[in-house]
């Protein structure tokens, strides 16, 4: 036993879990915290607001598997780590928060800086506790970890009130958890496995849905080998991109909204969709009623309440999805080894090929015209080999990236799905950083993302984190836009932003940032270049891209998925062709 | 309307129902009655939550339940093979005239007289609840002046338990270590 402070036993219960950094930044009922703090081995970093805080233990979890931690005071201090949380809590982002509360005997009074932060958080946190003992801070925390790593992750917020911090009590580690109401999910039904691959074995036309739980779960190596296995190609949605090599000729690319047309389209034919890891979100369905309709839907997911959430599966496969992908490859094998045959997917595929090469995602860059945020994309990936860490806001930009990037890795695409938080990619850019140092990591931002949450570029600075930051710029919220255009007859409301205001580059220099600016095509590459290089301090590139580029394919919310719209690349006879095709098998 | 009847074991800790409310209002999931109260172990507290089975997709609710982590159990309990109850307190117009009347409808339900006034009489009834909706009905044209009623409470009939299949109440660790 130790006789402790609640503010050491916090830092020590840290440390316990193997925590290295903290993103955060100090105020009146978290300072007990702060000073046990700088005698730990914690690294702290001073963020210049605390949504930065939150979204750099984001991408510091989605970058390396290992959650991230973050801390607030009450208040706004901790409502500004609310959009964090949210965020968290959509994409399933292990995460760990930890907020001052002011003294227990102020609770309730309408105290300076009270928030009542647990109940705040709780529609958006996986779990969150008031901690009202320094004895119960030890257990607090570790369940906190636990909670926020296992099973389905998630964030985990803990509210520490003040005179809990300064008391003294008796704690001890290792901390002893009580949670007899939270199962983690075990290894899947061997029954399910058998069901699963015995559909897999007579599917002539099967997809494989990948969504975000095959990263979380480390299981990328076991989805090559059940893609050629059973010769079914791969989308992978936006949670997952990475999770399959783009380069792979089982590869269709992403799904949805803004998915490719084979993509979307061998959702819409397939006869067996195996959804891993994902959730039938809306974004990727389309009109659900529509979405896949000759499929039979075998869903594999961690959290038992995603089955049958959207689409009725005709089979479940609940738990691990890392032993579940195995255990599906493992019986696909044994099946084929044991002179089984699997039918022959190669009109399938050859279909497919077609559309890839009828269909692809198309766009034009003239050499002497504006500059396209695609080939901007394209000519980094070629300049990083896919293999930098990208991070994206939320918009165009973010569709651009996730679309053009050639994706080679698992954990080296981060960004906002679920909650779409406008925001995001400098602050997780900067603790995917901290996560990688020796990786590269290049911010594809908005000039509208950016400018919500830029500050943290003083943060980079000043503590190396050497991150690259490409804006698109083309002056406008530009996915508004293109909705005004497409949806509001051509009118413009409240959705330019300029282009000369700020002026990016003095801006990065301020921040004490290398700024660069590009609007030709011939010059990306030498800019890439200079950006690319190593470098101390973070490099803010101003590319000013073409405000009227749309981002294509696209299904316009709430239609089915066969209405997918190619956009202006596309004639009208290619339009017509896609969107009445003939499947013949 | 079909109603579902749930049955919800959890820790006996501060936030718990802020946590139950808090879902049935993030998910839109509908509340036709909650009740709530501690069980033979003071470490649990058992919530019997009703919804509308036309409103609300009541297996989507039992699993997203099972998920709050103070949540140690919840069954759905099946309409016929469950005893529920509710109890209401009535102030209801009772002039000298009628009050003979009054108290037959009154023992005809089963109700209690609990209170009465030269010009009222306060009944408790506990009662299925379609029971109850047929005893309010029949006082209605009385001149029911207050009402009163609490969320209906259930338990399944039979030897079975709620726990049988566990997670058991023995699972809860020592009081000692849960002190609310």
């Amino acid at each position: 036993m130790h006789e402790l402070t609640g503010a050491q036993a916090l830092v020590r219960s840290l440390e316990h879990e193997g925590v290295e950094v903290v993103f955060g930044l100090p105020g009146g009922t978290i300072l007990p915290t702060y000073d046990p703090l700088l005698s730990s081995s914690l690294r702290h970093v001073l963020v210049r607001h605390e949504q930065g805080a939150g979204h750099a233990a984001e991408g510091y979890a989605w970058a390396t598997g290992r959650p991230g931690v973050c801390m607030a005071t009450s208040g706004p201090g901790a409502t500004n780590l609310v959009t964090a949380l949210s965020d968290a809590y959509m994409d399933s982002v292990p995460m760990v928060a930890i907020t001052g509360q002011v003294g227990t005997s102020l609770i309730g009074t309408d105290a300076f800086q009270e928030a009542d932060i647990t109940g705040i958080t709780l529609p958006i946190t996986k779990h969150n506790e008031i901690v009202t003992s320094v004895e119960r801070i030890p257990a607090a925390v570790a369940e906190a970890f636990h909670i926020a790593t296992t099973g389905r992750p998630g964030p985990v917020l803990i509210d520490v009130p003040k005179d809990v911090q300064q008391n003294t009590g008796s704690v001890d580690w290792p901390a002893q958890m009580d949670l007899p109401g939270y199962q983690v999910p075990g290894p899947p039904s061997p029954a399910a496995i058998r069901a699963a691959a015995a559909l897999l074995l007579q599917a002539r036309r099967p997809v494989l849905y990948v969504g975000g739980g095959v990263i979380k779960s480390d299981s990328h190596q076991d989805l090559l080998r059940l893609a050629e296995l059973t010769r079914a190609p791969v989308t992978t949605t936006l949670m997952a991109r990475g999770a399959f090599p783009d380069s792979h000729p089982l590869a269709l690319g992403m799904p949805g909204m803004h998915g490719t047309y084979p993509a979307v389209s061998a959702l819409q034919e397939a006869d067996l969709v195996v959804a891993l890891g994902a959730r039938f979100d809306d974004r990727v369905t389309g009109k659900l009623a529509d979405f896949a309709p000759r499929a039979r839907i075998v869903h594999a997911d961690i959290d038992p309440a995603e089955i049958g959430k959207n689409r009725a599966p005709d089979v479940a496969i609940v738990g691990d999805l890392r032993l579940t992908m195995a255990g599906l490859a493992d019986a696909m094998a044994a099946a084929l080894s044991d002179g089984g045959t699997r039918p022959d997917t190669g009109d399938w595929l050859s279909i497919l090929d077609g559309w890839k090469r009828q269909f692809p995602l198309r766009y034009s860059q003239d050499a002497d015209g504006p500059l396209k945020p695609q080939y901007v994309t394209e000519r980094l990936s070629a300049l990083t080999g896919g293999d930098a860490i990208i991070v994206a806001g939320v918009g165009q930009h973010q569709m651009h990236a996730a679309q053009h990037y050639g994706f080679t890795r698992p954990r080296s695409w981060i960004n906002s799905g679920g909650a779409g938080t406008m925001g995001f990619a400098v602050p997780a850019a900067m603790g995917a950083q901290v996560g990688r140092p020796g990786e590269t990591v290049v911010a594809i931002d908005g000039d509208g993302c950016f400018q919500m949450t830029a500050q943290e570029l003083a943060t980079c600075a000043i503590e190396k984190i050497p991150i690259k930051v490409l804006i698109f710029n083309n002056g406008f919220l530009g996915m508004v836009r293109q909705w005004q255009e497409l949806f509001y007859d051509e009118r413009y409301s409240s959705v330019e932003l300029g282009t000369a205001i700020p002026d990016y580059v003095k801006l990065a220099e301020a921040y004490g940032c290398v700024g660069l600016r590009c609007d030709r095509a011939d010059e990306v590459d030498t800019i890439l270049d200079k950006a690319l290089a190593p470098s101390d301090v973070p490099v803010v590139v101003d590319f000013r891209t073409h405000d009227r580029e749309g981002v294509f394919p696209m299904v316009p919310a709430g239609r089915p998925n066969d209405d997918i719209v190619l956009g202006p690349e596309f004639s009208a006879d290619e339009q017509r062709a896609a969107t009445r095709r003939e499947m013949g098998i | 309307m079909t109603t579902h009847t749930l049955s919800v074991l959890a820790e006996n800790k501060p936030g718990v129902l802020s946590h139950i409310a808090g879902l049935f209002s993030r998910r839109a999931f509908n509340i036709s009655s909650l009740a709530v109260g501690p069980t033979q172990d003071e470490r649990v507290s058992r919530f019997t939550i009703v919804v509308d089975g036309a409103s609300t997709p009541v297996d989507q609710v039992s699993k997203q339940l099972e998920k709050l982590v103070r949540v140690l159990k919840v069954v759905q309990l099946s309409e016929g093979a469950a005893v529920e109850r509710e109890l209401a307190l009535i102030k209801v117009r009772a002039d000298p005239a009628l009050r003979g009347q009054l108290l037959e409808v009154a023992g005809v339900f089963g109700a209690s007289v609990v209170d009465m006034s030269p010009t009222t009489l306060v009944l408790e009834a506990v009662s299925s609840p379609a029971k109850l909706d047929a005893l309010l009905a029949m006082l209605d044209s009385y001149g029911t002046c207050e009402l009163v009623r609490t969320g209906r409470i259930a338990l399944a009939r039979g030897a079975s338990v709620i726990t049988d299949g566990g997670p058991a109440l023995q699972a809860v660790p020592d009081a000692a270590d849960t002190a609310a």
